[in-house]
């Protein structure tokens, strides 16, 4: 019988299986960044021990940055001693640090595709649970604890139970206004903040064939969120093009003898899934979210389930709590409601595609007044490229102020915070209580959603906009 | 890590599904370095008015006088969204050793297990039978027997849990160290790759 990709990949880094437990499987990249790595840097000095693999590690500064000023020392005391934190570490351990400043900077998550640090076949992981990001390439990426980080620092190993797999094949032409958010706000919805839960998800199809590097991993991104160990696209013509000529991908020979390897990553045709999906693009429509887990979304144009939906008591009194905190009300419709703040950001929409998606509907338009802004590029890399290309002058043109490489405002983590009470319409990827900020309320969206609420200051079908 | 083999103790029901980690700890006090003193922040927006301590919420369980104990039993797909081991931390810093749910999301679960807190995964009806219990019921959890008892009732399931981490568990031992053993064999494994 066949093998999946997934199970390719993992069975040629598992270095040794455990009877009735886990296996150690070998990690080729590992990405940190200062939050969810200072405890294990001194629990390993704790054991008197030594980072194993140092060059296998890539760190940088992302969740707990400032997007404004970033020459200036972080004002936040915490904040910036848990930053500096990481540059000690990263010195005193011989660590490859991008920290603010560098022009490799940004989100973990959009740089390491963009420097070609994630490529193909690897085991990647990263103290966040957006690692499942790199999947896009065909690695099998995955977010883990910061004891499973300092597991990595001590052995380039984790211990690490075999998922399950599954596959959610989505086929035909994505409706106008419909992006690659979309889609997995759509399966999310379908299956639910907990249906993937246990298994390793593999992204198959035409549709997903025929979108961009950058719409492929917004899909992968948000694997995590309906409970997946991690999501997965077998590589293919449009993966290799963007990883070649990239800092850090493969040169010369290297390059071809990785490129035939590469070749051979996709599932077999008989290979066998723990499930399947099947989805029909032409079902997906713009989507939002109205609820406090991702799961609870629907068509911009829908209404919220009634309350007679609900059979299961304990699913309804959470409905209810979900409706509290949201400030809305069963059954109700979402279009024309007021929105006080937009953010596009984030691991899940800060590259440039998406910053190209939403200068191309803002173009010679205002924002409206009313509208508070969190515009904020993945990476270093992205800020440059938004100058390049010109998109700044269509931001700036717009009223709308395009903010430096972070974060921002996905996490309330850093000085990016959205207030009580006010509604953020929002390209991240969580809307759980006070995700953005105490008392703040997301709703999640595409970048083209989004951009329909800057101009309008709305909850708006972006297809209203479309010409 | 400490060792865990029994314990008897009532419980704290938390009949919330979805519990996410960013409820269980608040990103803002992700700012630590240490492990250490996450537990008076555990679920700190459900506890207080405002973020306001003089403020509790008074229908929050872990505000009500009558619950205590080192279980918390919450409803299904606990510890979803981010990675942070810090809500591992904060549960274990509040006080609590096990956790008991119909369903929890796996890094959450790891995370637990790594810091020897022992997430219990019971059925759906069991969860029900011990939400009815009393503030004063007590509930039996012993990891070699992979049991859960409501003790009034004498009511059980058994768990599952793999037997390398309940090994672990039993006898506080971590991976890490284990795994620091195994150098040879990784760079032998790299060698070949």
């Amino acid at each position: 019988m066949g093998n999946t990709l997934f199970g390719k990949i993992w069975d040629k880094h598992v270095v040794k299986q455990i009877t009735d437990g886990p296996s150690v499987l070998y990690i080729d990249k590992h990405f940190i960044h200062e939050v969810t790595s200072p405890q294990a840097f001194s629990g390993i000095e704790k054991r008197g021990a030594t980072i194993f693999r140092p060059a296998q590690i890539v760190a940088t500064a992302d969740h707990n940055v400032p997007t404004m000023n970033q020459h200036l020392p972080i004002a936040d005391q915490l904040s910036r001693f848990q930053v500096d934190t990481l540059i000690d570490n990263c010195n005193k351990h011989g660590v490859t640090l991008y920290g603010l400043g560098h022009p490799n900077q940004g989100i973990v998550h959009v740089i390491g595709p963009e420097l070609g640090i994630t490529q193909p076949g690897m085991t990647i992981v990263c103290g966040d649970s957006h690692t499942s990001t790199h999947g896009a390439f065909g690695s099998v990426a995955f977010g883990i604890g910061t004891s499973e980080v300092e597991m990595v620092f001590a052995s380039q190993c984790i211990m690490q139970t075999k998922p399950k797999s599954m596959r959610i094949n989505i086929e035909g032409k994505l409706n106008a206004g419909v992006v690659s958010k979309d889609i997995i706000l759509y399966i999310i919805a379908k299956i639910s903040a907990s249906g993937a839960t246990g298994y390793f998800v593999e992204y198959a199809g035409s549709t997903i064939r025929a979108l961009s590097m950058e719409a492929r991993m917004t899909i992968c991104n948000m694997s995590i969120e309906m409970g997946a160990r991690g999501g997965l696209i077998a590589p293919d013509q449009t993966t290799f093009d963007y990883i070649q000529g990239r800092t850090f991908a493969p040169k010369g020979a290297d390059w071809d003898r990785q490129l035939a390897a590469w070749k051979t990553l996709y599932s077999d045709a008989d290979a066998q899934f723990d499930m399947e999906i099947n989805i029909d693009a032409a079902d997906i429509e713009p989507m939002i979210t109205y609820g406090t887990n991702p799961g609870m979304g629907l068509a911009v144009t829908g209404s919220l389930p009634t309350m007679e939906s609900f059979t299961d008591a304990t699913e309804k009194q959470n409905y209810e709590k979900a409706l509290k905190y949201m400030g809305l009300t069963a059954g109700q419709s979402l279009l024309g409601m007021p929105v006080q703040n937009v953010f596009i950001g984030s691991c899940t929409n800060s590259r440039i595609e998406d910053f190209r998606l939403v200068a191309s509907i803002i173009q010679g338009k205002q924002k409206d007044p009313a509208v508070k802004t969190l515009i904020v590029p993945g990476s270093q890399e992205v800020a440059k490229q938004i100058k390049q290309e010109g998109l700044d002058k269509i931001f700036e043109a717009a009223g709308i102020e395009i903010r430096q490489a972070g974060c921002s405002a996905c996490l309330g983590m850093n000085e990016d915070k959205i207030p009580a009470g006010e509604y953020c319409v929002s390209t991240s990827n969580r809307n759980f209580e006070g995700r953005q900020g105490a008392g703040a309320r997301t709703m999640l969206v595409s970048p083209l959603t989004a951009a329909a609420a800057l101009l309008t200051g709305k909850i708006t079908d972006i297809r209203t906009l479309l010409n | 890590m400490q060792s865990l083999q029994t314990i008897t103790s009532k419980f704290i029901p938390l009949r919330i599904e979805n519990v996410d980690t960013d409820q269980i700890i608040p990103a803002r006090f992700l700012k630590a370095t240490t492990k250490d003193g996450f537990g008076k922040n555990l679920f700190r927006d459900w506890r207080y008015e405002n973020d306001d301590e003089t403020k509790p919420k008074a229908d929050f369980v872990l505000n009500q006088a009558q619950y205590s104990g080192a279980i918390l039993v919450a409803a299904k797909n606990f510890g979803c969204g981010s990675s942070r081991e810090h809500a591992a931390w904060s549960i274990l810093d509040y006080g609590f050793k096990v956790v008991v749910s119909s369903f929890f999301a796996d890094i959450f679960k790891n995370n637990a297990l790594n810091n020897g807190v022992l997430p219990v995964t019971v059925s759906d009806a069991f969860l029900q039978e011990i939400f009815a219990q009393g503030p004063n019921d007590s509930l039996s959890v012993d990891l070699a027997a992979q049991t859960i008892t409501i003790d009034a009732t004498g009511a059980f399931e058994t768990f599952e849990i793999n037997a390398y981490k309940k090994t672990c568990l039993l006898n506080g031992y971590d991976d890490i160290d284990y795994l620091l053993s195994m150098r040879e064999e990784i760079a032998a494994f790299e060698a070949k790759k």
